[in-house]
């Protein structure tokens, strides 16, 4: 026997293997970098934006007494709505002063109107609601949850401090003692807050009544529209150029320009969308219609490159076996490729969605950043967008929406995981087994 | 020759892959009810000119095929032709076994299924199962029909592809080494296959076997780079050949 034995490492050998295992070391760490940052991504939006689910309210009964709410007595509904948000809120300050003293809790020399700021100028629009709502109320004592104002929350939330409360023309340490035993007394609360979902946006001065709702359904609006016109336009697109199509200069420009386009900045669509769907077409501002065009030009070549690469995995002798028992190309490409490409037309369809869904630039240019307070009823309302919203809320003053801001991002990263494991679910469901 | 049995005849055809020149003058009858071989050495064309027989060249976008083929004296490259109803006339089995991602039954149903041939589920059946026995693979597979076809054995896989390729009952079956794959028995029970074809259709087979194109042929064509170099009986091919390129590669010196 000649040569060396093999228990003795040559020299190759071990320079090979480390150079493994220093590459090894280098993916570990990159790997590992990236889990830390987006750790501490995680953990700050968390810590930020938690509070926003959690909300501060004062429980208490209101005698929604006629002589204030309804001079006529008939309770006609033209006469009901003169009545403005300045009576009820002085109607709920009454019966906040009223319960305090009914506990006998120390309120100290805290006049009339103190009492009506610790309680949100939302709550009093709240109330009015109720009553336009079903007039039959009046002359009725109900048990109300009022929104506690902004920096009484903020105490809670540990915004506002007592020596802050000192140099705050809103709040003074005085109310902040009072909230405290209110809470003692089980009349101040703090609980989860299902209005952050369903509320629509405040005016700057109510971070406490913000809420999400028509950014979500004005979201949801438009992801509707792209899905419903990228995922047939950019398969139909996809599968002719990748199967029917012949090559040639034309072709070749083509393929170039999706690739381009799917490079574009998105503030590019933004402005195509303005002169296009606004300024010439005459679509209504603010829309989901607008946004959803908009964004379905800008998914579009992000769809159609990976369908593309999903039909091009596809093996050429799966396409020979079909032509070969004489299916025609249209059947060969329905029968055999598409099912075999879904897997990844799905995933590369539900990536092209989720940054849709987070996509803000072209949004700002078609208005979709305007403040909207009423819910849209379809597609040509205003609404707003949850990502365009969280830009908003950070441009805002008040402090209290730092939170709501970080909340709405909790909230946008919760659909894109969702949309993310419906990827996934899809991609195991429509994967071949064999 | 008799005219009336002459199935596909081939006219000077030649094939361009782009530059390359890869079938040159090629002039060949294929008889009704015959099985004829193709031999060569690995790389002489005898793929390509067999896949000009039901244009699957078409696909590949640089090939381009000159000269006439007819099929029952009709010329198949002639524009008025859709190569989907001449594939279903001219089936094949390729080099490699390909079924398609389906269960065993799907796959030798769907030609069938496109085609229209059965009425009734029962007709299908019955017609899925004729085929797999045909391709001798009945029993291995009559208790699995809904498992997946690739989920066989390379050898299987073939015999899939012969079920699926027969099932449409073509007129001509073009068999690109068939037994390539294959042991022994299976062999015999697909060249049986091709004898009992042979009653009704015209089966052309490349095969890399001298024994086997001896065994299953009765006309045999040696191809060299890309030249027919001779045609004929396949007793005389074998026993008394007329080219000293033949003699050298069924006596095993070239190839
Ligand atoms: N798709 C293709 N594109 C370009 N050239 C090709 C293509 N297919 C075959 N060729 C060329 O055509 C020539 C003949 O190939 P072909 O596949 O017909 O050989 P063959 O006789 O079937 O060989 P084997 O016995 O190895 O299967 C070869 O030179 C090959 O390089
Ligand atoms: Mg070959």
């Amino acid at each position: 026997m000649s040569g060396r034995s093999l228990f003795a490492k040559d020299a190759r050998t071990a320079a090979r293997n480390r150079a493994e295992r220093r590459f090894r070391a280098f993916g570990f760490s990159a790997i590992l970098l990236a889990l830390l940052a987006l750790v501490w991504l995680l953990v700050s939006i968390l810590t930020a934006g938690a509070p926003a689910f959690r909300q501060t309210f004062l429980t208490f009964p209101v005698t929604l007494e006629a002589k204030l709410l309804d001079k006529s007595g008939i309770a006609d509904p033209a006469a009901l709505s003169k009545v403005t948000t300045t009576t009820y809120g002085k109607l709920l300050a009454k019966a906040l002063e009223a319960e305090i003293a009914a506990r006998g809790i120390e309120a100290g020399d805290m006049k009339s109107k103190d009492f009506a700021k610790m309680l949100s100028e939302e709550s009093a629009a709240t109330l009015r609601n109720m009553v336009l709502a079903d007039p039959s109320l009046i002359g009725q004592t109900i048990t109300f949850r009022a929104l506690a104002s902004g920096r009484i929350d903020g105490y809670y939330k540990g915004r506002v401090t007592m020596e802050s409360a000192a140099l705050d023309k809103n709040v003074s340490p005085a109310q902040l003692a009072l909230a405290e035993r209110l809470k003692e007394a089980g009349v101040l609360t703090i609980t989860f807050n299902p209005g952050f979902l369903t509320m629509p946006d405040a005016s700057d001065k109510r971070p406490e009544a913000a809420g999400l709702g028509i950014a979500i359904v004005g979201s949801f609006l438009m992801m509707a529209v792209v899905l419903v016109l990228s995922l047939p336009i950019g398969v139909a697109a996809s599968v002719y150029l990748e199967e029917f199509a012949p090559r040639n200069r034309w072709t070749d420009l083509i393929e170039v320009n999706i690739a381009n386009l799917a490079a574009v900045p998105s503030i590019v669509y933004g402005i195509l969308g303005l002169a296009i769907f606004i300024n010439f077409a005459g679509l209504p501002q603010s829309a989901p219609i607008v946004g959803g065009l908009v964004l379905t030009l800008m998914t579009l070549p992000r769809i159609i490159i990976p369908t593309r690469a999903a039909l091009k995995a596809v093996p050429p002798s799966i396409r020979d076996a079909a032509l070969g028992v004489g299916a025609s190309k249209l059947q060969t490409v329905f029968h055999h490729v598409l099912p075999l490409a879904m897997p990844g037309i799905l995933t590369g369809m539900i990536i092209g969605l989720a940054q849709a869904l987070g996509e803000t630039a072209p949004l700002l240019l078609i208005g979709m950043v305007a403040f909207v307070r009423d819910f849209p009823g379809g597609f040509f309302d205003p609404a707003a967008a949850l990502p365009v919203q969280v830009y908003n809320w950070t441009t805002r003053g008040d402090p209290g929406f730092v939170e709501r801001a970080s909340g709405a991002i909790i909230v946008l990263l919760a659909f894109l995981i969702l949309m993310n494991a419906v990827a996934i679910f899809l991609r195991r469901k429509f994967e071949r087994r064999w | 020759m008799d005219i009336e049995t002459v199935k596909i005849r081939a006219d000077k055809v030649q094939v361009f892959y782009g530059e390359n020149h890869a079938i040159k003058d090629v002039d060949v009858n294929i008889l009704d009810k015959t099985v004829t071989a193709f031999i060569g050495p690995s790389g002489c064309g005898k793929s390509t000119f067999l896949r000009c027989l039901n244009r699957m060249n078409d696909t590949i976008p640089s090939c381009r095929v000159e000269g006439g083929i007819t099929l029952d004296g009709e010329d198949i490259y002639d524009p008025r032709v859709d190569p989907v109803q001449l594939r279903a006339k001219v089936g094949m089995v390729f080099q490699k076994p390909n079924p398609f991602p389906k269960s065993i039954y799907d796959n030798v149903a769907y030609g069938p299924r496109i085609h229209g041939l059965t009425r009734s589920k029962a007709e299908l059946d019955e017609v899925v199962e004729k085929s797999l026995r045909r391709a001798a693979l009945w029993n291995e597979v009559k208790d699995r029909l809904q498992a997946p076809g690739t989920g066989l054995s390379g050898g299987q896989q073939q015999r899939l592809c012969i079920a699926r390729a027969v099932a449409t009952e073509p007129e001509v079956l073009l068999m690109d080494e068939p037994c390539s794959a294959l042991d022994p028995i299976a062999t015999a029970q697909v060249e049986e296959l091709i004898d009992e074809l042979r009653e009704n259709f015209s089966v052309v087979i490349v095969t890399h076997s001298m024994q086997q194109a001896a065994r299953v042929s009765q006309k045999t064509a040696f191809f060299h780079l890309g030249n027919l170099v001779e045609y004929g009986e396949t007793t005389q091919i074998f026993t008394n050949p007329r080219d000293p390129r033949t003699e050298s590669y069924i006596t095993g010196r070239i190839g």
